[in-house]
């Protein structure tokens, strides 16, 4: 039963563990786009000004309230054209096409990002109105008071909300499998269709998938331990 | 934008809407059983209920839900003793599977709110309960259910939400919802944007009816003063 996951030309074990990193950085790269739309649309959320709050508005509201596959379809199928037509504006005039993986950043980091804003707005509400105050009171504004007394509190504070976030995007990455990108989801399909062993290749990847999650977890359990050195814990309270 | 085009698909990408109502609403009564079951098994405190309703959760919440519909629709159709079984008549058809995979995952994600919910119910009520005389029955059904049904309620709304996109899914095995029509008409016209805005706004209008559906029931049931 074995014999289909040996490695090299024989079996399907190094194609998947392949297909497991390509999803880990897929996820990876969409997550980080995700969190730079979210600090984006979060500071657009939190503005005065009307046409940037409406703007991130209507995009939170159409990410969580569309299914990811459609949206994936939109840029699998118009993403190339879109970049053609900008590159048309700038003078440029042949072919581009873009590739599965560049696709599927751009559409996952695209759902990542909407939540992502929903973490950054809740941490960046949470820090105390105070520490704005203070930081001005010393004279700081712009990077002196955003970059150096209010984002390493808000990262704090988002952090255990961008591990869910991280959750969710590593999830939506199974979907771009139908636009061709081989990760996990695509290369157990590939595998078994061409072994007549879907059972076997799915819970494969079904454990692969659980693999990623809990060594995540971990990793995020640390960086939260890491970064709340000095703050009483919630058990303490 | 090719207006006429618009207006031609969103015809015919009505006609999924029975079907995703369908399969949402089938899958979304049979989940809260199952989710039911597994939040009373996650609080029984019996170590042979809590693990395996532990585990359950743990598995279909770490993996994607596209997985669990392949697994469903191809991976249990390899065995000749279940294409041999009496449940090979649900099983061959991509409605069924589509609609036991979002019962599982619903189930799952739902016994976490669920769960929630039935701890947020204050130890006073309880003993309050005892006090007057009620039995255990009479106080989950009298008592911990109304507070349950109340204080689950607006993240049962978010789930509800997150099943219509779920749905979607199911056009990847054959099944002509409202995505699988829209897929259809993107692949023959090459139309993205124009389809993707009306398939996109027919499940905005569906999502926002929810939404006003729960915060109408919420208004209704009151609201529930901790402690």
């Amino acid at each position: 039963m074995f014999e289909v996951f040996a490695f090299g030309s024989s079996g399907w074990g190094d194609e998947m563990l392949m297909g497991a990193l390509m999803t880990v950085l897929v996820s990876a790269s969409s997550l980080l786009l995700g969190i730079l739309i979210g600090i984006l649309f979060a500071a657009c959320k939190l503005s005065n000004i009307f046409i940037l709050k409406i703007t991130a508005n209507t995009y939170t509201t159409i990410i969580r309230g569309i299914p990811e596959l459609l949206v994936i379809y939109l840029l699998f199928f118009g993403g190339s054209g879109a970049v053609m037509y900008i590159a048309k504006i700038f003078g440029y005039d042949g072919y581009i096409e873009l590739n599965a993986f560049t696709i599927g950043t751009i559409a996952v980091g695209a759902i990542s990002g909407a939540y992502s804003t929903e973490v950054i707005r809740g941490a960046v509400n949470s820090v105390h109105k105070g520490q704005f105050e203070a930081g001005k009171t010393l004279g700081l504004n712009g990077y002196g008071l955003y970059g150096r007394v209010i984002f390493p509190q808000v990262a704090r504070i988002a952090l255990p909300g961008i591990g869910n976030v991280w959750q969710i995007t590593l999830k939506d990455t199974a979907l771009i499998s139908v636009t061709g990108l081989v990760e996990i989801m695509r290369q157990s399909r590939i595998a078994a269709g061409s072994t007549h062993e879907p059972f076997i290749f799915y819970t494969a990847a079904i454990i692969l998938y659980l693999v990623i999650t809990r060594l995540s977890n971990i990793l995020f359990d640390k960086a939260e331990n890491t970064y709340s050195k000095g703050f009483v814990s919630k058990g303490a309270l | 934008m090719r207006f006429e085009l618009m207006y031609d698909s969103f015809f015919k990408i009505i006609e999924g809407i029975p079907l995703t109502l369908q399969v949402v609403s089938i899958s979304t009564v049979l989940g809260l059983a199952l989710a039911i079951i597994v939040a009373l098994m996650r609080i029984s405190g019996r170590k042979s209920m809590t693990i395996p309703a532990y585990y359950f959760v743990y598995l279909i919440r770490g993996t994607p839900l596209l997985l669990q519909l392949y697994f469903v629709y191809y991976g249990l159709g390899q065995f000749s003793l279940i294409r041999e079984s009496i449940f090979w008549p649900i099983l061959k058809e991509p409605y069924w599977c589509g609609i036991i995979t979002l019962t599982i995952s619903t189930g799952a994600y739902s016994s976490e709110i669920i769960r929630g919910g039935i701890l947020s119910v204050s130890k006073n009520f309880i003993e309050a309960s005892g006090a007057l005389g009620l039995n255990k029955i009479k106080t989950f059904l009298l008592i911990t259910l109304p507070i349950t049904v109340r204080q689950a309620l607006p993240a049962y709304g978010n789930e509800l939400i997150l099943m219509v996109k779920a749905s979607s899914l199911i056009s990847i095995i054959t099944l002509m919802e409202i995505t699988g029509i829209a897929r259809t008409i993107i692949s023959k016209t090459y139309a993205p944007v124009e389809i993707f805005l009306v398939a996109g706004s027919i499940y905005l209008i569906i999502n926002f009816i929810i939404v006003l559906a729960v915060g109408l029931a919420e208004r209704k049931l009151g609201t529930v003063k901790a402690n």
